[in-house]
């Protein structure tokens, strides 16, 4: 009964708990706690009950499991259609892992207006798991539309001195991308006569339409990737936003666009995505190489791991686009790996923080001495984030790396060249921060981790030593999915003759 | 005529008499009878749409053609009796309080419903002609009402003359029209183009010219740009609860009028109307998300806000599909709540007793006023169009219709305008929730709550019970194409 409609569930409890804290009246001190108990309870139950997910899932198949459909608005051709595959399933549970971790996280930090800030964490949690369970794409895009609501909300209520400008930018980016995208949508509604996912996966587009329906997709996921050009909404975005905001737009939210291309992109128009694929290395190469040296030269902790996060995911838009097994499993890796480690990163960010109230790096050094577990823990993250092996980090990058080194060699040095910036930037914001002279008075005065510190980064060290240690507990989720993939990819480059096509289109 | 023929204007004779029974005993009964006329008003409303929706009365043509009962106008006369009973129903305590109690508000507000209920009913240039009159004149008394104000005066003045310029301008078009086809019956006039034009590529270029007018005409009705200049003066200087009935009935019932005459008398000619009809769309929409950035007061943005509306909800009459059609129908059904949740939200704004207009003064209304301040949370994120509120769905159906249409460079437009417009939806977000408050707003009547209360449940709730309305807007669109 319960593992029928597991997928709502995991959806839409979070609601529920949303409204219950809608309800919770009396003095703000009581509204205060009892709204965090609420979510906090929530939030892990939800957490548990996906578990079932990770237990029960049947990692030998590539089909969608846990289905759910039900007719929604026949009138539209829209269904609720919920079902996980090998490529989703551990995004659902990243998201329902990472929201008790932020909501533990806001416990200390967020004093005004917790009530309100609970219900946004816990609408924002409803999107996230829906989008990545979406199997109706008018229903995929109202989920990843929805997150905007309270992203929205939560950087411009709970942000730093330039929320406004931050917030504002962070929705009109997404939001001028995603309106394309909604388009393209109807365009492949009104030519295959279906808005569901599994039947649009078989359904062939003719080239040239094609052309048109991955530049509009691509509009939409570049932004939320995001790549360069269109990433500096997240720099932004990050450093404004409160520590939990930043973990999930970090952990769960840039997540989005790159499952965008494994979802939609590469599966329903593979030979758009042949044709595209110079001009996404190309974008990618350039994140990674330019983000690398602008993180080189930043002031703001939160800066800095923001545009670490936009090279990092530049390794994944190239290993996407390899197609070949490692490469797309490396990239989900990477995904996975950078949505617990930056995620993490941010948390540190934030433990300082909320002892000092400044990010900038300048003020710290010497915190080591003081605060040795914490340097510690810092340390194991920011090796991960650096791919370090026997962290989750270098899994991904390896893998996307032995991927693309198999299609274009170029590429691959390129990108691998770059790691060195990454462990450049991430060992001088150490260096900087937790090591040199303890000469500043308050840095002076920090006390370690507090126990509820430790309780929200255990879980993540424990993650990523496993992710570094023992990946095949993970890679054995995606492996057929990945393969099938794969596969249908090449029998559709095979069969057709896009080439001419294409070279019709601009020969001339 | 026939006991039938009357039967089909049941709704309408039943307002009509309504109106005169309490235009009546405001005048004769003593004291206060403002609320018990509002009260009986919206009754008599009430009356009607449950008339209209149980069908109870036959329907077709009649009186020699002049008039159409069919599920298009039933459909569209559901959300202008709904429109106009909310419109009452916020008016009556505001006239009362800031002294305009005069009970012939709400009778010229029924009148002007009647209006609006014969333009939807209309078959024919002359009936369509008497309703727009009989709503245009009860409108421009009303926007001028408190004849004390400048404001006041100025916008019913202005409303005025520029409602005459276009009544006008139609019955310019409406002879020319006329004069080419032989005929003002609808029937007749499409009848007459198809003969004229079978065999030939191209309509007479006087008919053509009629065409014209008489588009320019009800585009100033519908305020849809370039003939929206009215729209932000009269908006401001009108009361309150009047722009909100401006905001709402009265664009439906242009909006119906306007898609019966290009979907049935000239139907043929949809080559030649669908490119006025995209030029107007995509104006509006641009000057609607332009010129509302800049906005200081609040009913001034909303003034340009509908202009918005009116230019997407003409993306689907542009695509000139049962579809399309359909698509219109639901987005407007859409705005009316979208709408009067808003205006509701604005006659709240109320600080010591005096009312505020400006968009500033909702700084910080999360904090003194957290439940009014969600509620326009969620009309303006409707506003915008971002799923999973009503105003997505709505945008949805008409860019599906353009798409379907083969309006690629409309469609695009469109959704690139709705990125324009976020912003300025967004401003209002951002003053209620980023900024500090500075005073807080009075309680509010339990009407406006109640308003506030359905309207927000109804965008929030949309996707749940959306089957209905878009079978009802199907069944419309189906019916027009059906005749034409």
């Amino acid at each position: 009964m319960l593992i029928d409609h597991l997928l709502s569930v995991v959806t839409f409890a979070p609601l529920i708990g949303a409204a219950i804290i809608l309800l919770i009246k009396g003095d703000e001190a009581v509204v205060a706690r009892n709204s965090r108990a609420v979510a906090l309870f929530v939030s892990v139950a939800v957490f548990l009950l996906s578990l079932v997910l990770w237990f029960n899932f049947n990692k030998s198949s590539a089909d969608f499991q846990f289905t759910e459909k039900v007719e929604w608005m026949p009138a539209l051709g829209l269904t609720y259609h919920m079902g996980v595959d090998g490529i989703s399933v551990l995004f659902v549970l990243l998201a329902t892992f990472l929201t008790p971790i932020c909501i533990l996280s806001s416990f200390g930090a967020v004093e005004k207006r917790v009530k309100e800030y609970m219900v946004a964490f816990l609408v924002l949690e409803t999107m996230m798991v829906g989008m990545f369970a979406a199997l109706d794409i008018v229903l995929f895009y109202i989920f990843f539309e929805g997150v905007l609501i309270p992203m929205f909300i939560i950087i411009g209520v709970w942000g730093g001195a330039r929320r406004v400008y931050a917030a504002f930018k962070m929705f009109l980016y997404t939001f001028a991308g995603s309106v394309l995208m909604l388009l393209a949508i109807l365009a492949m509604y009104f030519e295959a006569g279906t808005t569901d996912i599994p039947t649009l996966l078989g359904y062939v587009f003719n080239p040239d339409m094609q052309f048109w329906l991955w530049l509009a997709f691509f509009a939409s996921f570049a932004v939320k990737l995001p790549m360069w050009p269109v990433h500096t909404w997240l720099p932004d975005a990050h450093v404004e936003a409160p520590t939990a905001g930043s973990v999930i737009l970090a952990g769960v939210l840039l997540k989005m666009g790159a499952y965008g291309f494994l979802r939609f992109s590469v599966p329903m128009l593979p030979e758009a995505t042949e044709y595209f694929t110079p001009l996404v290395y190309a974008l990618s190469v350039v994140a990674i190489i330019y983000t690398s040296l602008v993180a080189l030269v930043q002031e703001d902790m939160k800066k800095l791991i923001a545009y670490s996060s936009v090279a990092h995911m530049g390794y994944v838009s190239i290993g996407i686009f390899t197609l070949t097994q490692q490469g797309v499993e490396g990239a989900i890796y990477q995904m996975l790996g950078h949505g617990i480690v930056s995620g993490a990163l941010f948390l540190c960010v934030g433990v300082v923080y909320d002892r000092m109230h400044t990010r900038e790096i300048s003020k710290y050094g010497g915190v080591a001495d003081r605060m040795p577990r914490y340097a510690l823990m810092f340390m194991v993250f920011m090796m991960a984030s650096v791919g370090l092996p026997g962290t989750a980090g270098f899994i991904g990058e390896f893998l996307v790396l032995v991927g693309v080194f198999q299609v274009n060699t170029f590429v691959a040095l390129l990108a691998a060249s770059a790691m060195v910036f990454g462990a450049a930037y991430m060992l001088w914001l150490f260096r900087k921060v937790v090591f040199s002279a303890l000469t500043s008075e308050e840095v002076r005065k920090l006390g370690d981790l507090s126990v509820r510190e430790k309780v929200i980064f255990a879980p993540l060290i424990v993650l990523t030593i496993w992710m570094g240690v023992y990946p095949v507990s993970f890679l054995d989720f995606m492996a057929p999915s990945v393969e099938n993939l794969i596969t249908n990819y090449n029998a559709a480059i095979a069969a057709s003759d896009a080439a001419p096509m294409f070279a019709q289109l601009f020969g001339q | 005529m026939t006991f039938a023929e009357l039967s089909m204007a049941l709704p309408e004779i039943v307002l009509a008499c309504a109106a005169m029974l309490l235009l009546m005993l405001g005048v004769y009964k003593s004291g206060n009878t403002t609320p018990m006329v509002s009260g009986l008003a919206v009754a008599s409303l009430v009356v009607v749409f449950l008339m209209v929706i149980s069908g109870g009365y036959p329907a077709g043509t009649g009186f020699n053609d002049l008039f159409v009962v069919d599920d298009f106008s039933s459909f569209m006369k559901l959300i202008i009796l709904i429109a106009a009973a909310v419109g009452i129903l916020m008016t009556t305590r505001f006239i009362q309080r800031e002294g305009m109690n005069r009970f012939e508000i709400p009778v010229l507000m029924l009148l002007a419903t009647l209006g609006m209920m014969i333009m939807v009913s209309a078959n024919d240039l002359m009936t369509l002609y008497i309703g727009l009159e009989l709503q245009s004149l009860a409108l421009y008394v009303i926007a001028a009402i408190r004849r004390e104000t400048l404001k006041s005066t100025e916008a019913g003045l202005k409303y005025f003359v520029l409602g005459a310029l276009s009544s006008g301008m139609l019955l310019y078009g409406s002879s020319l029209v006329y004069g080419f086809t032989g005929a003002t019956n609808f029937d007749a006039i499409a009848r007459a183009i198809v003969a004229a034009t079978s065999g030939e590529t191209t309509a007479s270029i006087g008919l053509v010219l009629g065409l014209v007018f008489v588009v320019a005409a009800v585009a100033f009705k519908i305020s849809a740009v370039p003939f929206h200049m009215w729209t932000p003066d009269v908006y401001e200087g009108a009361p309150t609860p009047v722009t909100a009935f401006f905001a709402s009935a009265p664009k439906v019932a242009a909006m119906a009028l306007f898609i019966r005459l290009l979907a049935e008398p000239f139907g043929d000619l949809v080559n030649e109307w669908q490119q006025i009809i995209v030029f107007v769309s995509i104006a509006s929409m641009a000057l609607g998300s332009l010129g509302a950035i800049m906005q200081k007061n609040i009913k001034r943005m909303m003034a340009y806000s509908s202009i918005g509306h009116v230019g997407y909800a003409l993306v689907g009459v542009a695509a000139g599909s049962a579809a399309g059609i359909q698509a219109v129908a639901v987005y407007l059904t859409i705005y009316i709540f979208m709408n009067m949740g808003v205006f509701a939200c604005i006659l709240s704004m109320r600080q010591q007793g005096e009312m505020m207009e400006n968009i500033e003064d909702l700084k910080g209304l999360s904090k003194t006023s957290p439940a009014m301040a969600l509620a326009l949370v969620l009309f303006m994120f409707s506003m915008a169009g971002v799923p999973p509120l009503a105003g997505f769905f709505g945008k949805y159906m008409v860019f599906a219709a353009a798409i379907d249409a083969n309006l690629y460079g409309l469609a695009v437009i469109g959704v690139l305008t709705s990125v324009i417009a976020a912003f300025y939806y967004l401003r209002i977000i951002k003053i209620m929730y980023f900024d500090e408050p500075v005073a807080a707003m009075d309680a509010n009547g339990g009407e406006i709550k109640a308003v506030m209360v359905v309207s927000s449940a109804f965008v929030l709730f949309y996707w749940l019970f959306a089957t209905p309305i878009i079978n009802g807007a199907s069944q419309a669109a189906a019916a027009l194409f059906a005749a034409g």
